[in-house]
């Protein structure tokens, strides 16, 4: 039996940000590809069949995790596996190292990337957690959007049609960690809570930032966590008509799984 | 469309459909069949081979993406005999049927690589990735340990 995908398509390296952006702009049928790994099984499945494939996972301006004044840049074709193992990034936000680290697997880490998890926004994802919680300013061809403005539900983002991702700036914490329960075939966060802490300035939430994935139809702030923190109180259960309910889980065990994560990650406070 | 890529250490080309996978390049056009394809949802590592030195999954990976890359399959990996984890796979009864194996290996080549000396929960976190059917887990990561002692010096 051939393993080919079904659909044929044409395949392109990009030159340049500003080419992929043109090749996107020109064919609405055509996809970048970076890591490929939700755009490739996606294909498999049948899901989506793009009539070309515009790869940019080669582009070096694309690629790095660089220490700025008061934020990490990370690249939008920088692979999982090299955000989780850089020891800068692990001092400085270590929550964020953590969460590339529980990404799927070590295979998947070897290739898939930060652009590509943010541009797909799955509601089971980790990285929108990571842009929600730090602050992320999402940095495309053509403009800055904050990650308060990005994520708009399933598989939905601010981003146009034709826009390409080319890196993220995660604004540096006092302190974060990232706790998640993995499904344990697929990796995906069945519970994946980031937790983040900045200097409180007369904030309502004492500067604490909590983003939930996995549990619902998309990342969200829980709130009433982030006030629980900074009160000293007990969290409340997860109050959501949105909570997932699938054969993976029932709604109930989500939210319980909710709490348990927040817990897990603020043990490393 | 045309790609170039080292495999196994030895240059080779080929001209195929875009739409061709990796591990479809390497079994139907390389030949080596070694690598395996045991599912369709990216999950079981049964095609895991190395890329650039990396364990990937082959299913999901286009043999384009692979061109001006240095790509090692199950058949590339002993240079003298059996690589010291075919060995121990072979002296653990690390393997049943064998499906799963060559993914195993190649994961756990570069499980080592990167970590010499993994304990039991490492390699199993390291290996999750791979799936197998047979074996219950417990002789793999034996195998992977005993690998580690060979390769670090020591005698199993």
């Amino acid at each position: 039996m051939e393993d080919l995908l079904v659909y044929a398509f044409k395949y392109q390296r990009a030159e340049s940000v500003s080419a992929a952006a043109a090749a996107l702009g020109a064919d609405d049928a055509a996809k970048v590809l970076s890591g490929g790994m939700t755009l490739l099984p996606s294909m498999k499945h049948r899901l989506i069949a793009p009539n070309a494939l515009i790869d940019l996972a080669r582009l070096p301006e694309l690629i790095g995790v660089r220490e700025q004044a008061d934020h990490w840049w990370v690249g939008a074709a920088t692979r999982h596996q090299d955000v989780a193992a850089h020891a800068g990034l692990q001092q400085a936000i270590p929550g964020l190292a953590q969460l590339a680290g529980l990404i799927g697997d070590p295979q998947v880490r070897a290739r898939g990337t930060l652009g590509g998890s943010l541009a797909n926004n799955d509601p089971s994802a980790d990285y929108p957690s990571a842009a929600l919680a730090l602050q992320a300013q999402i940095i495309t061809d053509r403009r800055t959007i904050d990650a308060d403005d990005f994520f708009l539900g399933m598989f939905a983002t601010a981003l146009q049609a034709d826009e390409i991702i080319t890196g993220v700036r995660f604004r540096t914490p006092q302190r974060c960690a990232y706790a998640k329960f993995k499904h344990p075939a697929s990796g995906y966060a069945m519970a994946g809570v980031f937790v983040a802490q900045y200097a409180a300035a007369g904030a309502a939430n004492g500067g604490w930032r909590v983003a939930v994935t996995g549990v619902a139809n998309g990342v969200f702030r829980w709130h009433d966590a982030e006030q629980a923190l900074a009160q000293g109180t007990t969290t409340p259960a997860l109050q959501r008509d949105d909570v997932i309910d699938d054969v993976h889980a029932p709604a109930a065990y989500r939210t319980h799984l909710a709490l348990q994560m927040l817990a897990q990650a603020c043990q490393a406070f | 469309m045309k790609l170039n890529l080292t495999l196994n250490g030895t240059p080779r080309s080929a001209d195929v459909p875009e739409r061709t996978l990796l591990a479809d390049l390497l079994r139907d056009t390389f030949g080596m069949t070694g690598t395996h394809v045991g599912c369709d949802t990216t999950q079981c590592g049964c095609c895991t081979v190395h890329v650039d030195g990396q364990a990937v999954k082959s299913c999901t990976m286009l043999a384009v993406q692979a061109d001006g890359c240095t790509v090692t399959t199950i058949e590339g990996l002993g240079a003298d005999g059996l690589h010291p984890v075919q060995q121990a796979f072979s002296q653990c009864h690390g393997l049943q049927c064998g499906f799963c194996t060559p993914g195993m290996v190649m994961a756990s080549v570069d499980l080592l690589r990167r970590n010499p000396t993994p304990t039991a929960d490492q390699i199993a976190e390291g290996l999750s990735g791979n799936l197998c059917r047979c074996t219950g887990y417990v002789n793999i990561i034996r195998a992977v340990q005993q690998a580690s002692q060979t390769m670090q010096g020591d005698a199993p």
